[in-house]
């Protein structure tokens, strides 16, 4: 007997149909992936599951048994647990004191610790989920925070518990880490339902997956049964193209020349420690790199947020190093931030607010400080129509769009522009493969169209599909540069992860990177 | 959302105006119902009470001019500390601007002394906006340079410029006598009331235009209204400064400076304290003294909270607030109620529109999923 099942279950928002007759099952001890396109509702469903959603039809059994699910609190008695995208945690309690939060052991209102620490060591040890239960949440990288939020749920009694998107936030190091936890947790039987978008996670942990598009569930099968490229035609409902072809590299002048750039970090350390490189016209050329090897801050004193101590940065023949970020603008340079809601958008704006934004003072949208609502409009109707921007209209919040349409919207921006060179940083981080076709067509057309793009990605086969040429930064430095035809993922992975410092230095080489000087 | 673009745009814009200023209108009410029961539980009338605070407001044409004569350093002030807000900054010390505005205008107006009103009505208001551009400058250069938070900076100003004006008034620019006051304005140097704007012919055959106190000042304040308005939707001053408000870091990558920006904002809620310093001392007082304000930058904060930081809705906020004051006197005399109670009730305007944003917040979570899911 299944111990969750879902029948029929539809859930109405003004407007929408989220969730149209959902049904599966869950069994004691089963992985099952739910996967689906940004949007594709299947949070929704989950947190109908949840209780935090209150369902318009259908029906929700647990252990066979049909319930009327009104409030997570009724879903955590029933043994239903679930971990957000967003953390729920309270950041200056310790690991223990959240864990037990609304069922501290004790009496009289006065909390047994003591207990509630043994008990929070007891169920890490059962479960093989190690954390250290006096610490403070707020000093725990994002995938121990995790842990805590699991263990939360085990300590209130979970027999299924519901992961959704958990790996988003994750390095590929403690991704490998959680897939073992879940495993180990199917082994104690409970039973999984993990939400996911990524492909390679669903081939990778799941038994069975199902998945959803436009709020239906629109196929069930095994990883054994499919591979990636089938999993994608049935989560898009079209044949996508995950690796995209390009015709070869036609380089032309010298758009962007970094030469010995040096930065300081935020900790004041030295975050870029001497790089130099040239991008030309017409050519992609990636930094590779494991996150906080300098990438942010190499990116921050090119586009002028950062104040290099020491170095030049060149765009054809204006020397930007101190340029700022808005003469930076002007001059020809876009960027796709690594962090749409921090850097990218205004989320309280609307859609052609955001559009303009960084133009917003310069003719045809501004004439000595006046503002042309109707130009504004007019560019951000074209730009909604020509990078497929899904919108009832203009006027809508940037905030009320799901994250793929917001990072079309960023690329709209940054590529409507029309600049002489596009710095993406990380530009498809947290979209489907949908939307990732999608900036993947953009960023070659910019290179057929003759402009310098530099990318930089923390996904290798991001970068193996776009780059022309590969810049492999760790520590701070540029340790290697690779042709297309010479990467790969493990020998960019070698490098990325220190590999070849010693031979190098040993050898006498420095390595200076440059195309054509 | 395939119904035809064009309905469901115009609903939509008439929805969002309804709901913004349905919900402060709500707020109000709420806080008269609530105002009503404390009233009567204090064992007065709260009927006779509200009649009477409605003819000391609005109850005759006098009554109505005393409410505009109170609204008027209200609008300004609230849209001092609205523009503020739109940029993300707390400018609490709108009270110390408004001291310094009505010091220059008085210390223009006093040294141009008997000129043409031509001369001196717009010189002593621009020495006004100055001067509160220069009293918030330096809290706007500190947060700007080394993050000095506003709210201190700011408030703290209010202080150093009160009692300055306290000691120029007590000292260098004290008329001869015992009390602690500049000498008069000319009448040129005046904001001349409403009413003598008319002939008494005219005023006899129309009623409605024996405003009483009510002075020119108010057209100062709706024009800065409309002024503010329409900087903060038809230009980039006014793009830049939304955006900075909303996110600094995406406005630092569009290339705004969040600095200068900050700076700007504070001068410009400075410009417009100032400004309410001058239309009170040029327009009701007529001279400079220690207490010439009662708290009016102060209470522009919770003008602009009802507002919603909207300055064409700072207008009606303040006409609230304004009535309210100006019935107080009369709901005394007549109904017996203390004049606290206003007090009460206009904190109670304040609870009401700050619990609104509660429910609002669960509507617009419902609002945004709704739409992220048709994405």
């Amino acid at each position: 007997m299944a111990v969750l099942e879902l029948r029929d279950v539809t859930k109405v928002f003004p407007g929408v149909v989220a969730n149209d007759r959902v049904s599966f099952s869950l069994e004691k001890g089963e992985i099952l992936a739910l996967l689906g396109e940004n949007g594709a509702g299947k949070s929704t469903i989950m947190n109908v599951v949840y209780g935090l959603l209150s369902s318009d039809g259908g029906e929700i059994l647990i252990d066979g048994e049909p319930v009327n699910m009104r409030s997570p609190r009724q879903a955590i008695d029933l043994g239903i647990g679930m971990v957000h995208q967003h953390f729920m945690l309270i950041e200056p309690l310790t690991v223990t004191e959240n864990i037990v939060l609304g069922r501290e052991p004790g009496r009289l209102g006065v909390i047994d610790f003591a207990l509630a620490r043994t008990r929070v060591v007891e169920l890490s040890e059962r479960y093989g989920l190690k954390v250290d239960p006096d610490a403070k949440i707020a000093d725990l990288a994002v995938g121990m925070q995790q842990r805590v939020e699991i263990l939360k749920a085990l300590y209130q009694g979970a027999r299924v518990l519901i992961l959704d998107e958990p790996t988003a936030v994750l390095t590929p190091q403690e991704v490998r880490e959680l897939f073992a936890v879940i495993r180990s947790l199917v082994d104690e039987g409970l039973s999984v339902v993990f939400i996911t978008h990524k492909l390679e996670e669903v081939m990778a942990v799941s038994d069975r997956i199902i998945v959803m598009r436009a709020g239906r569930v629109v196929g069930e099968t095994r990883p054994e049964e499919t591979d990636d490229v089938g999993l994608a035609r049935m989560m898009v409902g079209r044949d996508v193209v995950l690796r995209v072809e390009k015709p070869p590299s036609t380089c032309g002048d010298t758009v962007l020349a970094v030469k010995d750039l040096h930065v300081m970090g935020d900790r004041g350390l030295e975050a870029v420690a001497g790089v130099s490189f040239t991008v030309c016209a017409g050519e992609v050329v990636a930094v590779a790199g494991v996150s906080g090897n300098g990438q942010t801050e190499l990116i921050e004193s090119i586009v002028g947020l950062r104040k290099p101590t020491s170095g030049t940065v060149h765009l054809k023949d204006i020397d930007i190093t101190h340029a700022g970020p808005r003469k930076s603008i002007e001059a020809g340079v876009s960027h796709i931030p690594e962090d749409r809601h921090r850097r990218g958008l205004v989320l309280q704006f609307d859609i052609a607010e955001n559009l303009v934004l960084g133009d917003h003072r310069l003719p045809p949208y501004a004439k000595n400080g006046i503002m042309k609502p109707k130009v504004i409009a007019e560019m951000a109707e074209k730009r909604i129509a020509d990078y497929d921007v899904r919108t009832p209209s203009v006027s809508v919040l940037a905030g009320n769009l799901s994250g793929g349409n917001q990072q079309k919207l960023v690329v709209a921006r940054e590529i409507g522009r029309e600049p002489m060179l596009l710095i993406a940083a990380q530009p498809t981080r947290g979209l489907d493969v949908g939307a990732i076709e999608f900036v993947h067509r953009e960023v070659l057309a910019e290179r057929a169209r003759g402009r310098a793009v530099l990318l930089v990605s923390l996904e290798l086969e991001e970068i193996l599909s776009l780059a022309d040429r590969v810049l492999v930064m760790y520590e701070g430095r540029i340790v290697r540069e690779l042709s297309a035809e010479e990467a790969d993922a493990e020998t960019l992975g070698y490098y990325m992860t220190g590999g070849g410092g010693d031979k190098l230095a040993a050898d006498g080489v420095v390595p200076v990177m440059g195309g054509q000087q | 959302m395939s119904e035809p673009r064009e309905g469901t745009v115009v609903q939509r814009r008439w929805m969002t105006i309804l709901q913004k200023a349905g919900t402060p209108v709500i707020s109000a009410l709420l806080a008269i119902a609530v105002g009503s029961i404390i009233i009567w539980a204090s064992g007065y009338d709260p009927l006779a009470a509200f009649a009477a605070l409605f003819k000391g407001s609005f109850g005759s044409p006098k009554a109505v001019g005393d409410t505009l004569l109170k609204s008027t350093p209200l609008i300004l002030t609230g849209l001092a500390v609205a523009y503020g807000f739109r940029a993300g900054l707390f400018n609490i010390g709108a009270e110390g601007q408004l001291f310094m505005g009505g010091l220059a205008a008085t210390a223009v107006g006093l040294a141009l002394g008997a000129t043409s009103w031509w001369i001196s009505v717009p010189l002593m208001l621009l020495a006004a906006m100055l001067a509160g551009a220069a009293w918030a400058f330096i809290p706007a250069l500190l947060k700007a340079r080394i993050g000095a938070h506003e709210v201190i900076t700011t408030m703290m100003f209010t202080y150093i410029g009160r009692y300055f004006v306290s000691y120029l008034v007590n000292g260098p620019m004290k008329e001869p006598g015992n009390i602690p006051q500049t000498p008069a304005l000319d009448p040129s140097a005046q904001l001349p009331r409403i009413a003598t704007l008319f002939s008494e012919g005219a005023r006899e055959a129309l009623p409605i235009l024996n405003l009483g106190r009510a002075h020119m000042g108010i057209f100062v304040a709706l024009i800065a209204a409309v002024v503010i308005w329409l900087i903060l939707k038809y230009t980039t001053l006014g793009f830049e400064n939304r955006a900075v408000g909303f996110n600094r870091w995406a406005s630092e990558t569009a290339g705004i400076s969040v600095q200068w920006t900050t700076v700007k904002a504070l001068c410009i809620s400075g410009v417009l304290a100032g400004l309410a310093g001058a239309t009170e001392v040029m327009g009701v007082h007529h001279r400079l003294f220690d207490q010439f304000s009662s708290g009016f930058g102060f209470t522009g904060i919770a003008v602009a909270l009802l507002a919603k930081n909207h300055p064409l809705g700072v207008i009606p906020a303040a006409l609230l607030f304004g009535a309210l004051s100006a019935g107080a006197t009369t709901m005394q005399f007549e109904a017996k109620v203390p004049q606290d109670i206003i007090q009460i009730i206009q904190a109670l305007v304040i609870f009401f529109v700050a619990a609104e944003e509660i429910v609002l917040w669960f509507v617009r979570r419902r609002q945004k999923e709704a739409i992220s899911h048709a994405g």
